[in-house]
């Protein structure tokens, strides 16, 4: 193999920048695809960076501590047979060579809105590969913007469309029919009104109860479904969090309502904590969380949702000190389980085992 | 998300409360673009174009052009604001306090305690402040430390454009007198701005550094020089945390003590001449909440006790600069 390149990642649209925390191999290690590399903070959160290619991990260009653009070198690797001069000089061009790349703005990237049922849902693709697309749905108080650390690896597949669902991101705050029945049908309909005809669904929480609601109201367009720590099933959404996130004025309440979604506390930046009290603080936000809680939540709680009806290939991922939604038991064999040993946000504290199981699931369904 | 400067977050701020609200109205001098200027009403919109376009929307009734008589402005306003109205009325530059000041602080500000509780004074008075521009001592004052020190005034000093239109919406839907105080120098600084309506409440500090070595405390237009000297230090390896209160009257005392209990180290950048500031202010809290833990003495950067100079290079002397902030940090760390 030539001398490679291991590059600062870009998670999500606004990084711009990276922090290498810790260095997981060491120089001289001999790293496979999938390997577990580097764990780099953003001003959102911190994440583990995997090896994208095998080979000698020859050197560690940035040092622990170094905040260096998205796309700057971090890293080589070369065979023994290149020299230290030849590694040198390659770092070298690279660096001479290096521009910083400017943050792609929603502008750059382009959001697109769909009018459904009298809402504006904002969503956006990420183009991937030819396989069937896959809408996803982030959960109570999220966003489209949740799934940064998963967007790129399952649009090597097939194209990756991220809805903000009402009340939430740019979408419509105002929502009329806040219930779980209503949503899976705006979702089942936001995809024909984008002309998607058959597609998985990727929901985390509360979009994972809708996710599966859709796969039962409709077999024919939704190819498999996918749950993170999804709603819906066995346990009880924990009203401690609901609650609180809903009162949250300040930084305190959001910080704590904010803790019970991590296995880790150090992810609950005080920037995550203020991304959060800047949505909540959008008019009509707070009337739309106080709806969905008497509306989907209050439907899941009430009743699972009843899995043996969805004909659809179903897949779910349990995070397994999730403090939101305690993990399922007792799914039925049918159903392919994977348990991870982090928190809610299993999607970003688990990144590369999500994108795995997402990625084999859907190549299968 | 789009990115608007202060200047538009403003505008966008009022146009979206005047839409929700028909009680909210804009009186000033020049608001509308000058009196009599028939046809061209819409193309000036205050000095710095802040209000530009609202007449065209919202009509010279709920946009109303006053003749120069700052007390009639803030009379007109006060008692509208006691009648049901929401006024947004501007003072063009905050100097001008001296012709207008009986209406805000003897009669708005004391409303709703000398009715009982039976009125409300739902008014914001908007108003530029600073200096920086060569605008000489009757144009660059800031004077929020007289507003801040009466009762019953709410002092809001937005330092970029995301608190700007936050902070305003605040202030619109606040049923108590609010002083506004836009820095002509952060009018055409830009961030990124929701398209959509959104508050901040009263009394919470922004951090928008965090670190652990020294503290700054900034206001307005003087935080921007904080995180501009806390990005240089951050080379050097000193961590510095930016506390911006964005509102005097109330003030979070919380967060700069909290700040403060974490590094041990203090400087106040307040652009006011030094005596009876914020500065001073601050630093009496501190001292008295938090002494324990301090490392070293408080480093006030205030402005010189004169009036603001005319000529551009005794203007920088006189104000606080990124230079000064940053020996005064360097300062707190010495021995």
């Amino acid at each position: 193999m030539a001398i490679t390149s291991i590059l600062m990642p870009k998670w999500g649209l606004a990084m711009e920048e990276g922090t290498v925390v810790e260095w997981l191999k060491s120089e001289g290690d001999v790293v496979a695809e999938g390997d577990e590399l580097v764990e780099i903070e953003t001003s959102k959160i911190t994440n583990v960076m995997e090896a994208q290619m095998p080979g000698p991990l020859r050197k560690l260009v940035a040092p622990v501590g170094e905040t260096l653009p998205v796309g700057a070198l971090i890293a080589i690797l070369a065979e023994e047979g290149d020299s230290d001069a030849d590694v040198e000089a390659f770092i070298d061009d690279f660096n001479a060579n290096f521009v910083v790349q400017a943050a792609s703005g929603d502008e750059a990237s382009g959001p697109e809105t769909a009018h459904v049922d009298g809402y504006d849902l904002t969503y956006q693709t990420v183009p991937g590969g030819d396989g069937a697309p896959v809408i996803m749905l982030h959960g109570f108080g999220g966003d489209r913007n949740n799934w940064l650390f998963n967007q790129d690896a399952l649009a090597a597949d097939r194209d990756v469309i991220l809805l903000d669902l009402p009340g939430h991101g740019s979408s419509t705050k105002a929502i009329s029919d806040a219930g779980l029945s209503a949503l899976a049908a705006l979702v089942l309909n936001f995809a024909k009104a984008i002309e998607v005809n058959a597609f998985h669904l990727m929901g985390h929480s509360m979009g994972g109860a809708i996710a599966l609601e859709a796969a039962r109201q409709n077999s024919d367009t939704v190819l498999s479904v996918l749950g993170v720590c999804p709603a819906g099933l066995e346990a009880q959404v924990n009203s401690a969090f609901i609650d609180t996130f809903i009162e949250a004025e300040r930084r305190k309440g959001m910080k704590e309502a904010a803790l019970l979604l991590f296995a880790d506390k150090d992810l609950v930046t005080r920037d995550l904590v203020n991304d959060l009290l800047k949505f909540k603080r959008l008019d009509g936000v707070d009337a739309a969380l106080q709806a969905l809680r008497s509306g989907v939540i209050a439907d899941c709680n009430a009743a699972p949702i009843p899995l043996g009806d969805i004909k659809a290939p179903i897949c779910v991922i349990i995070g397994e000190q999730d403090e939101i939604i305690a993990p399922p038991v007792n799914l039925p064999p049918t159903i392919e389980a994977v348990r991870l040993p982090v928190g809610h946000m299993a999607h970003m504290e688990g990144a590369a085992a999500v994108n795995k199981a997402a990625t084999e699931f859907f190549a299968k369904a | 998300m789009p990115k608007q400067t202060v200047r538009e977050a403003i505008n966008q701020a009022l146009r979206q409360e005047m839409a929700r609200d028909e009680n909210v109205i804009v009186i000033g001098e020049d608001v509308s673009g000058g009196a009599g200027s028939d046809g061209q009403r819409d193309a000036y919109g205050g000095v710095y174009g802040v209000t530009k376009g609202l007449i065209g929307t919202y009509g010279e009734e709920r946009v109303i052009d006053t003749p120069i008589t700052e007390s009639a402005i803030m009379g007109a306003a006060a008692g509208a604001a006691l009648r049901g109205l929401r006024p947004v009325a501007e003072l063009m530059f905050v100097d001008f306090l001296g012709v207008c000041f009986d209406q805000i602080y003897n009669q708005a500000a004391k409303f709703r305690y000398m009715f009982g509780g039976k009125a409300t004074t739902p008014m914001v008075i908007r108003s530029m402040i600073g200096a920086g521009v060569s605008a000489a001592a009757q144009h660059s004052q800031t004077l929020y430390p007289m507003f801040t020190m009466v009762p019953g005034l709410k002092v809001v000093l937005p330092s970029n454009a995301y608190d700007a239109k936050g902070l305003l919406i605040q202030a619109i839907r606040d049923d108590d007198p609010v002083i506004f105080l836009e820095h002509k120098l952060v009018y055409d600084t830009s961030m990124d701005v929701p398209d959509e309506a959104y508050t901040i409440p009263f009394g919470e500090a922004a951090i928008p550094r965090e670190g652990d070595d020294v503290t700054i405390v900034a206001f307005s237009h003087m935080v921007n020089h904080a995180i501009t000297v806390a990005d240089k230090l951050k080379a050097d390896g000193i961590s510095v945390e930016v506390v911006d209160p964005r509102t005097t009257s109330p003030l979070d005392e919380d967060s700069i003590l909290e700040s403060v209990e974490n590094t041990g180290r203090l400087v106040v950048v307040d652009e006011s001449p030094p005596r009876c500031n914020m500065a001073t202010d601050i630093a009496a809290l501190v001292v008295s909440q938090a002494f324990d833990s301090l490392e070293a003495p408080i480093e006030l950067v205030t402005c010189a006790h004169t009036p603001v100079p005319f000529s551009p290079a005794l203007e920088q002397l006189y104000l606080p600069t990124p230079e000064k902030i940053e020996a005064a940090v360097r300062k707190t760390l010495k021995g």
